[in-house]
């Protein structure tokens, strides 16, 4: 077995048992952590197929930007003192059996599906590198581009709207 | 590596996203799991852009269309988890909890 399903299967192992742990904690900022862990091995994930910018993105975005945001909300309310309230177990076993069955309807449909022989290129090609990704983000899809700098400001005039005091 | 196992770890990262938002109480919590079903659609985007790349290669640049939509992604979910805490915060400031049964104001 080389290197690259090693890598794999560490790295699906570890995302795949810290989204455990994320819907499993009691406490909401070890989720938090543990979310920040499944990120990083999905970065990992996005190293291996060589897509290298989405992986540094994804860290410094979403690890780095998303999550230090989520730490802030959860120390500005101050949710030790009251535990948080659970559901009712039979709406948890619902939701879980839900879940499980989405997931043996997808499973099943992919079996059907005539996908059997594609690979996903590991470690190789170079369209995942910044310099392909930039070009092709100011030709081909610069009016997406400045759309979505458009919704930042939007979203940050919301941001402030909602949050400040009547 | 063989793009299935990259579907079935997509699918099942989704799933325990759908059973956190499903099961949990706290808001933050079910933002949380937004996020990480929204990390999975991601993973399955770069692994089927590269899939196609290795495929049906036109030019240099076949593929390099899922990796940017992975980026737009990234950037609505920036500014959407900024008006979600917000929003979430004023909650907390109005009702002193983010237990979602509370917020079912709109029933009655």
């Amino acid at each position: 077995m080389g290197i690259t399903p090693i890598l794999f299967w560490v790295l699906s192992t570890m995302a795949l048992f810290s989204a455990l742990m994320v819907i499993t904690s009691k406490n909401p900022v070890h989720s938090v952590i543990w979310l920040i862990l499944v990120f990083f091995a999905i970065s990992g994930h996005y190293l291996l197929l060589n897509a290298q910018f989405l992986a540094i993105v994804n860290i410094i975005v979403y690890a780095g930007a998303i999550m230090v945001l989520f730490l802030y909300v959860l120390m500005l309310m101050d949710l030790k003192k009251e535990m948080e309230p659970q559901k009712n177990r039979w709406l948890k076993i619902a939701g879980a059996v839900a879940g499980g069955s989405l997931l043996l309807v997808l499973v099943a449909a992919l079996k059907k599906a005539d996908i059997g022989k594609d690979i996903a290129e590991t470690r190789m090609g170079d369209i995942g590198l910044i310099e392909n990704l930039g070009r092709i983000l100011f030709t081909d899809f610069v009016v997406p581009f400045e759309i979505s700098s458009i919704l930042f400001l939007s979203a940050m005039v919301g941001a402030v709207m909602i949050g400040k005091k009547e | 590596m063989p793009v299935n196992y990259y579907i079935l770890l997509s699918v099942a990262l989704f799933c325990i996203g759908i059973v956190g938002v499903l099961t949990r109480r706290n808001a933050i919590i079910i933002f949380m799991c937004i996020e990480l079903m929204l990390n999975a659609v991601n993973l399955l985007l770069v692994a089927f852009s590269k899939m196609h790349h290795l495929k049906n290669t036109v030019n240099a640049a076949t593929g390099s269309d899922g990796q940017l939509f992975v980026f737009f992604i990234m950037v609505v979910a920036a500014a959407e988890v900024s008006v979600g805490l917000a929003i979430i915060v004023m909650m907390y400031r109005n009702i002193h909890s983010v237990d979602i049964n509370f917020l079912n104001r709109l029933k009655h």
